[in-house]
């Protein structure tokens, strides 16, 4: 299975892990963990995704977080896990 | 499993630092194009790239998507051009329509630039050879995206010392052609020494006939994300300081090996190799120069520039090495001067002269690359410039390369302006006194004694 990575960067406000959350769930992208913090007031998420089941193109699913992000105000990210693997893992 | 540490280290690395992969070059060999009939040639060389990279830029966009990561430029790369036309262009014009046909082909595939209108003459020249030089500065100028090579010497043949007088020539009458453009068609010029066939970096990248019939090499960069790892071990030793490079190379090589893997599944096409280089642009915190300051050098070009950048080179090798399945092309430091804010800037300052750059090509990818210097030079001048840098490479076994604008209409404190990635280039002094006597002595330098190795 592939996975993907979603991370959210940006002010804290109520309702971010709602609005993605429900975004992915209406595109059948299943969550298979989230690790979250907040520091000096910044929300920084990471989720690691499944996005086997969407029938959306990634660029799409990529496109249109970005556009969530934006309507949330936070910067939203959505990348192949294999960058990160390949960049931290020997 | 990957943490949120590391992730955000990636992306920091990418959002702030200017992490990206510099090109995606798809190598395409034209020796099946070759005919006696100039306008099947046209049309063949057409067809062939129209073909084969129809789908480069699209994948490009589409890896730049799922990795989350830039990818600069997508360029094609081709069998020199010399070579292809050599059966069948009589003249200095029908080479040109070669140039203007592989123009037209990257237009269509929409490419920024096409390389390979080039000549292996390391030796002799073959007539073919001798036209399609003649023809560069016109071919240049009637071109947008063409750019062109002559490589010049090698380690195992010597220096081809009546090519290197040639080019003193057409460089100048390239300068010349485009001197309302602050002699910009220069910059798609590059004379080499041991020009190795799989680089993906203009303006000096061709295909070459050792090559498969396409091939998918590619370019990282990443100056900015060395440099900030440095800024975190300032003061500390120069085990710490290597280690940093070492390691900071290896993340930013991993990047370019996975596009790289990803580019040829997508196009089918096989991957050739990853170029470990440290390519600057003029964009803030982009510089190789940057990080010789950080290294601890108030400007590059100060004395200690020449150690500073061979451990940065040594560094960036030894991390990407382990990094990459295949690595080749030029793999090193540009120190283009151009291209590099920090550059300028030292040059500006005084700190950086011509002789400085020529002993740090000792050391490092490459060679005097993107400066200008007064445009009356003379011709012979230009030649003994580029007869120095080939001796470097042929000597010390590795590539050196000159990309030299003499700005028309110019002199010492004037600047020339290319824009986007090109930059801009202050004009360098010269030194003055002539080695006329020596460029026309015609014929060759031999090849060196440790070459015969056999």
């Amino acid at each position: 299975m592939k996975k993907t990575i979603i991370t959210v960067v940006g002010k804290d406000t109520v309702g971010i892990i709602a609005r993605v959350c429900t975004y992915l769930a209406e595109n059948q992208i299943n969550i298979l963990d989230i690790s979250q913090t907040i520091v000096q007031g910044f929300f920084n998420m990471m989720m690691i995704v499944d996005t086997n089941l969407t029938d959306k193109d990634f660029g799409v699913i990529v496109d249109e977080l970005n556009a969530l992000g934006g309507e949330i105000g936070v910067d939203i990210k959505c990348q192949k896990e294999e960058i990160f693997d390949q960049m931290h893992r020997i | 499993m990957i943490n949120l540490f590391e992730v955000a280290e990636t992306n920091e690395m990418i959002a702030k630092e200017n992490l990206d992969v510099r090109t995606i070059t798809l190598g395409i060999s034209l020796l099946d194009c070759v005919d006696s009939d100039l306008a099947k040639v046209n049309d063949r060389v057409y067809q062939k790239i129209t073909t084969v990279a129809k789908d480069l830029v699209k994948t490009g966009e589409a890896i730049e998507k799922e990795f989350g990561i830039p990818i600069v430029n997508k360029r094609i790369s081709v069998t020199p051009m010399a070579l292809v036309g050599g059966a069948a262009c009589k003249s200095k014009e029908d080479f040109v329509t070669l140039a203007k046909t592989l123009d037209r082909a990257a237009a269509e595939v929409g490419v920024n630039l096409i390389g390979g209108y080039s000549a292996l003459v390391s030796k002799g020249m073959t007539k073919a050879d001798e036209m399609l030089i003649r023809s560069i500065p016109e071919a240049l100028h009637a071109t947008e995206r063409v750019c062109s090579s002559v490589n010049l010497g090698s380690t195992k043949t010597g220096i081809n010392m009546d090519g290197v007088r040639l080019m003193g020539d057409i460089i100048k009458e390239t300068a010349f052609i485009s001197r309302e453009q602050d002699s910009a068609d220069c910059m798609k010029l590059v004379v080499f020494c041991n020009a190795p066939d799989d680089n993906p970096f203009m303006a000096g990248a061709f295909h070459g006939v050792t090559e498969a019939d396409a091939v998918i090499n590619v370019g990282v960069s990443g100056p900015g994300v060395v440099k900030t790892a440095l800024q975190k071990v300032r003061g500390e030793n120069f085990e710490v300081l290597c280690e940093t490079i070492k390691k900071t190379a290896f993340k930013v090589t991993r990047v370019g090996q996975l596009v790289a893997q990803e580019a040829s599944r997508m196009l089918g096409i096989p991957f050739g190799i990853v170029d470990l280089s440290l390519a600057p642009t003029p964009a803030i915190g982009d510089s190789v120069a940057d990080i010789l300051c950080e290294i601890g050098l108030e400007y590059a070009g100060a004395p200690g520039t020449t150690a500073a950048l061979a451990l940065l080179n040594d560094q960036v090798k030894k991390g990407g090495v382990m990094a990459s399945s295949y690595v080749g092309g030029l793999s090193g430091a540009f120190i283009p001067v151009s291209e590099d804010q920090g550059m300028i800037d030292a040059v500006a300052a005084g700190a950086l002269t011509i002789e400085k750059l020529e002993a740090m090509t000792c050391v490092c990818s490459v060679g005097l690359d993107m400066l200008a210097i007064p445009g009356d030079t003379p011709n012979t001048t230009i030649a003994g410039i580029i007869a120095d840098e080939m001796a470097i490479g042929m000597v010390n076994q590795k590539t050196t390369a000159v990309r030299i604008i003499p700005a028309i209409g110019k002199g010492v404190g004037d600047k020339v302006e290319f824009g986007g990635l090109f930059g801009y280039a202050p004009v360098m002094p010269v030194n003055g006194f002539s080695c006329e006597a020596f460029v026309n002595r015609g014929g060759r330098i031999p090849a060196p004694i440790h070459s015969f190795k056999n």
